[in-house]
């Protein structure tokens, strides 16, 4: 019997421990988490990153839904614990849930500091701690206004050097006389100021804050000096508190946070607390490094395996692109320390180390930080210096008279150094998984240990390790292969299907040494586009190696039975069509009739036998294939447009009809869903589609490379044309591209991350000739696709697939 | 025992790296047709939520369930990989371009 583990928060913390608690005893809990928040775990320290725009959400998802479904997780989103009744062993969220335990984590991480100063519940007032935190920030910014960002340590700088990026005038207010003073020196905290004030910020040291000023919403701060700061936001980072809450209420022991032994159990038994909400041997952490030496041991301790947490030694580095800074363990001045201090003021280097007893206890790095690992080592390890003492400030690449290189430096590394400071991981294990399990690149080493997968700090370490045990063979920008029966990656094999002009998947196979007699479900799907996209009207399409759906031109459903969208163009129907409809679904006696997500209709649960026939009715009513099933142009939303609406600007609903009869059946990399909007209202949500029109009065915004299902982006705008003639031709040149370019499966988002933006827009919209030429190749390949594959099965195409091979049944009955 | 073997079709009526449907009482069975013209019979259900192995796509000699992509080899049955489970197959032989399925398994007798 599996035991029920319930987890309270879906942090960094609680997903790590799930990762390492299923690699050690996979099935022996029933998992059910709830987070409070209403998404997926991601890697919070990575909010800094998207605040200024260098990454989106989307790449620091850690488990994506599909993980937790593949580990048969429940994951309650967006669902706060409310009460724990230890002695019923249940837990009992704010939207009613009642769930029972036998064991519990508490991993509810950390509530931000509000000072307590009258407005400081005023609208306008963030913190910063989550998405909807960064989002609220990213809103605030489209105003380019004033922001005001209180504490200048490690999250308010990182906030600020954010809204900065994102075009606000931006003032730290801090109290004390220096910046991140808890981890840096006065001299270090000077050349940080200065660095950041080079970055447009105003930064004023010493302010204490009195009162935030405002009506309905935030219009500044006034300081203790009377000094008064415009504001059209507040962001409020000066410090966290371990959230225990929930260990109060229930009853445990709690102190700063909930006490925890060094197996992490509170002081009941079947509780435990994980993360920045436990305090262990009297401290509380806020860095991952050391709440991923936590998850290790608690992971531990519910499979049962002996573990104990010692507390761990802590290193800071401030993750604002350009501004390099590192500081780890303890540099108060004493008696019994010394120091060697580093200074280039022309370089803005500044290096410091504190030594007690010939051993590092504390280490400041500014400007030139490639060390930090080095001395963090020696410093956890407590090794004695004195040999090198003369040339320690210089760096490792010094130890030894001449300069090493750094590749010789890493190799120089022990063991048991730490490469990874957030996760923990150690050269030995890196070097150790390239061997017996044969990676090849920084992709790999990240999902087989975690190194690098975090800030991404130490990617330069990583890649040395490979250089070091991989030589030449590591390649920095290798390439992932497209499945296991190649080593080739998808532009490479798009490339040398061109290149030897290799038309068909057998041929290929040969050529490019396939290491398999025929490909797998992953490869054969994707050289078939691949082959069918290159050589239009000249490839015969190879059925099999399709997904049953794009075999068949209908979608599977669990049962085995399929579904049938017609097409609607532009989501348009007649009474003729919707009696058609209604017939093929009494004649075949359909379960299920309904409206798409993509305004049109689904006739759910049509037996496989009878698919021809359904469509042979729905082909004499003039109805097509609507590719419900295909890696294709789905559907063309729209919107009532001029026709009908007080505000619609031009034809949008004729626009998008125009678009869906054009481009319909054009196979794509992957599904393309397009949409018009008659204004910029934009009733047929034309902003979340891989390809979108807002109708304006002066013309057509075009719009690309947006989603609305695993990820939401809205899209961005490639440009703005005159008519819809020059609309229909930006688009189809576009979808051209994205054929010609795109990796099978990859939406057009996902695409035009990878190749650019600017490089999409330069080819099809500013180099009318690139356009034209792109145009054309896209009007030729469609004079091969566009058959409807319904009318072509209903004529008896394909007649296999639609017919048992042999029916048993009736033998029987005549024995 | 020989009076058990049925005449299903032709091999030819298969194609390669696919497969057929063979209604029986006991259910459908999937008979495959690999790139190198081996043919195999498995029950047409995956061990995994039941999804009808004759829809999936046909590599070596495995199939790649159609509904949640777990691969089971042909000539086994069985789940590959991490998936662990285990699908009935049912004996088959092809003599002159024709193949013959074991139906003792397929069509229990009620007498
Ligand atoms: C029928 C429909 C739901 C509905 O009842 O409304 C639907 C049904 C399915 N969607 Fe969808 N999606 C439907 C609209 C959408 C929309 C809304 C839209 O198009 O405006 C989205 C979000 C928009 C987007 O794609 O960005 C959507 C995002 C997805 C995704 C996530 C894709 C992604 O790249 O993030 C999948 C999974 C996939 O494609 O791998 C998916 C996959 C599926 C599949 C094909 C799952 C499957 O593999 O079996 C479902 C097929 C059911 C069937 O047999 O008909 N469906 N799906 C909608 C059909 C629209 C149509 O007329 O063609
Ligand atoms: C902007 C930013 C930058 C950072 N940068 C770094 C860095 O560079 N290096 C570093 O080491 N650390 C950094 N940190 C700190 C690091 O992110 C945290 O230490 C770590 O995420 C804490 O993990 P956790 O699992 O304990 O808690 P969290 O990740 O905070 O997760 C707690 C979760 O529990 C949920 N929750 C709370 N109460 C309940 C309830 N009652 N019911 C259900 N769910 C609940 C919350 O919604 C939250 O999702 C940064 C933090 C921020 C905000
Ligand atoms: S229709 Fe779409 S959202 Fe609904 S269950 Fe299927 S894939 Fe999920
Ligand atoms: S039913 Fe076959 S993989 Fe799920």
């Amino acid at each position: 019997m599996k035991q029920k583990l319930v987890i309270i928060g879906n942090g960094m913390a609680p997903g790590r421990m799930l990762e390492n608690l299923l690699e050690a005893a996979p099935d022996a809990y029933e998992v059910t988490i709830f987070n409070a928040e209403p998404r997926v775990n991601y890697d919070r320290i990575m909010l800094s990153p998207v605040l200024s725009g260098e990454k989106t959400f989307e790449e620091i998802v850690i488990h994506g839904d599909g993980w937790y479904i593949k580990h048969g997780i429940t994951l309650y989103k967006g669902c706060k614990i409310k009460t724990i009744d230890r002695a019923a062993k249940t837990v009992t969220s704010d939207t009613g849930i009642v769930e029972s335990y036998d064991k519990l984590v508490i991993a509810t991480g950390s509530v931000p500091f509000i000072i307590p100063v009258p407005g400081n519940d005023m609208a306008g007032v963030l913190t910063y701690r989550d998405l909807d935190d960064v989002n609220a920030m990213m809103i605030a910014a489209k105003s380019r206004g004033n922001a005001v960002v209180i504490g200048g340590g490690l999250l308010g700088l990182e906030a600020a050097a954010g809204l900065a990026e994102q075009g606000m005038k931006v003032t730290v207010i801090h109290i004390m006389p220096t910046l991140m003073e808890r981890q840096l020196d006065p001299a270090a905290g000077h050349l940080l100021k200065k660095a950041v004030e080079e970055r447009g910020i105003t930064v004023l040291n010493g302010a204490n804050t009195k009162a935030i000023l405002g009506s309905s919403r935030v219009e500044g701060v006034e300081l203790a000096d009377g000094t008064i700061v415009p504001a059209d936001i507040i962001v409020m980072a000066v410090g966290i508190r371990p959230n225990a809450v929930l260990g109060k209420e229930s009853g445990l022991e709690v102190k700063r946070g909930i006490v925890v032994d060094d197996q992490m159990r509170t002081s009941d038994p079947d509780v435990f607390a994980l993360g920045e909400c436990a305090e262990h041997r009297g401290m509380v952490y806020g860095l991952v490094a050391p709440l991923y030496e936590m998850a290790g041991i608690l992971a531990k301790t519910l499979a049962a395996e002996p573990a104990a947490y010692a507390g761990s030694v802590t290193a800071t580095k401030l993750k604002v692109t350009g501004i390099n800074l590192f500081s780890a363990g303890d540099f108060a001045e004493g008696e019994d320390r010394e120091e060697i201090v580093l200074r280039d003021a022309r370089q803005g280097i500044y290096k410091r180390l504190v030594l007690k007893n010939n051993r590092i206890v504390g280490a400041v790095l500014y400007g030139e930080t490639s060390d930090g690992a080095w001395f963090f080592d020696m410093l956890k390890r407590s090794v004695d210096i004195s040999e090198m003492r003369d040339t320690l400030i210089f760096g490792q690449s010094y130890q030894g008279g001449t300069p090493l290189d750094p590749t010789a430096a890493v190799a120089a590394l022990p063991d048991d150094a730490e490469i990874c400071g957030c996760n923990g991981i150690c050269k030995g294990k890196i070097t150790g998984a390239i061997e017996k399990l044969g990676l090849k690149n920084v992709d790999d080493v990240r999902s087989h240990t975690k190194a690098s997968a975090s800030c991404g700090s130490c990617t330069g370490l990583v890649e040395q390790l490979l250089k070091v045990k991989l030589g030449d063979a590591f390649n920095p920008t290798a390439i992932q292969p497209m499945c296991g029966c190649t080593e080739l990656g998808h532009d490479d094999v798009r490339r040398l299907i061109v290149a030897k002009s290799i038309k068909s998947i057998p041929a290929l196979m040969q050529e490019l040494n396939w290491k398999t007699s025929c490909g797998c479900a992953k490869c054969r799907p994707a050289l078939n586009y691949y082959l069918l996209a290159t050589w239009p009207g000249d490839y015969v399409d190879d059925s099999q190696s399709r997904f049953i759906n794009e075999r068949v031109h209908a979608n599977i459903q669990k049962d085995g039975t399929y579904s049938v969208v017609p097409r609607m163009w532009g989501g348009v129907t007649s009474a003729k069509e919707l009696r058609a409809i209604a017939d093929a679904v009494d004649k075949f006696a359909i379960p299920s009739v309904k409206c798409t997500g993509g305004q049109r209709i689904d006739l759910l649960g049509v037996k496989k036998d009878d698919l021809p026939a359904v469509w042979s009715d729905l082909n004499a009513a003039g109805m097509v294939s609507g590719h419900a099933y295909g890696k294709a142009l789905r559907t063309v939303k729209t919107c009532v447009g001029t026709d009908w609406c007080r505000f619609g600007t031009q034809d949008s609903t004729g626009l998008g009809i125009k678009l869906e009869k054009f481009m319909w059946g054009a196979w794509t990399p992957a599904k393309v869903k397009m949409a018009v909007s008659g204004c910029p209202r934009n009733c047929a949500e034309a902003t979340c589609k891989d390809v979108g029109v807002i109708c304006v009065d002066s013309g057509y915004e075009i719009h690309f490379a947006g989603a609305a299902g695993l990820d939401i982006k809205g899209t961005e705008v490639l440009g703005h044309v005159k008519t819809e003639e020059e609309a229909i031709e930006v688009i189809a040149a576009l979808v051209q591209l994205y054929r010609e370019q795109g990796r099978y499966l990859e939406r057009i988002y996902k695409w035009a991350k990878r190749v650019g933006s600017t490089s999409i827009k330069a080819a099809v919209l500013e180099d009318a000739t690139k356009r034209k030429a792109l145009y054309e190749r896209f009007v030729f390949a469609q004079s091969f696709s566009q058959k409807d594959p319904w009318e072509e099965r209903a004529r008896g195409v394909a007649a296999h697939e639609f017919r048992p091979m042999a029916n048993l049944t009736f033998k029987q009955a005549a024995e | 025992m020989s009076d058990t073997w049925i005449d299903i079709g032709g091999v030819d009526e298969i194609p390669q790296k696919g497969s057929r449907v063979v209604k029986t009482t006991s259910g459908d069975v999937a008979v495959f047709r690999t790139v190198n013209d081996e043919v195999f019979a498995l029950r047409d259900r995956c061990p995994h939520k039941g999804g009808p192995l004759s829809q999936g796509i046909v590599h070596g000699t495995s199939v790649t369930c159609p509904l949640h992509n777990w691969v089971i080899g042909l000539d086994s049955g069985s789940a590959q990989g991490q998936d662990k489970g285990c699908t009935r197959r049912f004996p088959v032989k092809v003599e002159a371009g024709r193949i013959y399925l074991d139906v003792a398994l397929a069509l229990p007798r009620v007498a």
